[in-house]
């Protein structure tokens, strides 16, 4: 059967069980299932967040996240992957993305998954605005993203 | 060509996107952000740092000495925060 590849930027929330049940709905020959959600935290350092805006890069985000779908699916036996990304105003407790990926076996679906996580982080033009009691601010990047990211750049 | 920015480098410079004809002399990405970084106030704010500027050329993430001849859209921002 042929591997499912979606990749989707949306302002909306998504539905994790859809989100699988497409993936894996009229197939037998899944075996894993891993489903990563990066949810908006009330606090950062000790400092109350009351909301996140998240900023793209429309046309290069979507080109960038399926060119590292494309990369995730010919290194590893999957048998399908979404990526789904929030953008807009994000409150504590919601959705920011999803990434799922099935395969046969866990292994190839854990690591595709991380895969995909540590380079979003680093490298897909996304960019998150916080609205705190002081007031707002753009969030700066983590040297252990891209440190996260690169580990997956092998020789 | 166009110019597009994001992030607090479209704030600071105070607009999302500019079509702007630099001189033959401004032939990589980094010799874009010196001669952005010349055209006035909110611009030299937006570039005061530029090794902290990312730049991407038709939607592809490019390095400070790649060549811009032939590009349609450049963009300008900061490291990126998604995920």
């Amino acid at each position: 059967m042929t591997a499912i590849v979606t990749v989707r930027i949306q302002e909306a929330d998504f539905d994790i069980a859809r989100e699988i049940a497409a993936l894996t709905k009229g197939r037998d020959d899944i075996g894993a299932v891993v489903s990563f959600s990066g949810v908006c935290r009330g606090s950062e350092g000790g400092e109350t967040i009351a909301a996140l805006t998240l900023e793209h890069y429309p046309g290069m985000a979507e080109a960038e996240i399926m060119r590292h779908a494309e990369t995730a699916m010919s290194r590893w036996p999957l048998t399908g992957l979404t990526v789904i990304h929030r953008v807009g105003r994000i409150v504590p407790g919601e959705n920011i993305v999803l990434v799922l990926t099935t395969s046969q076996h866990r292994q190839a679906a854990f690591q595709a998954a991380e895969f995909l996580m540590d380079y979003l982080k680093a490298n897909a033009p996304f960019w998150k605005r916080e609205e705190k009691p002081t007031g707002t601010s753009w969030v700066d990047a983590r040297h252990h993203d891209d440190a996260a990211a690169a580990r997956w750049t092998k020789s | 060509m166009k110019v597009k920015y994001f992030a607090w480098v479209r704030e600071r410079v105070g607009k999302a996107e500019e079509t702007i004809e630099p001189p033959a002399s401004v032939r990589t990405v980094d010799d874009l952000i010196a001669w952005l970084a010349k055209q006035g106030e909110s611009y030299a704010h937006a570039f005061e740092t530029p090794r902290v500027i990312r730049a991407a050329i038709d939607h592809a993430h490019v390095k400070p000495d790649t060549m811009i001849a032939g590009a349609r859209e450049i963009a300008f921002f900061p490291p990126m925060t998604g995920g």
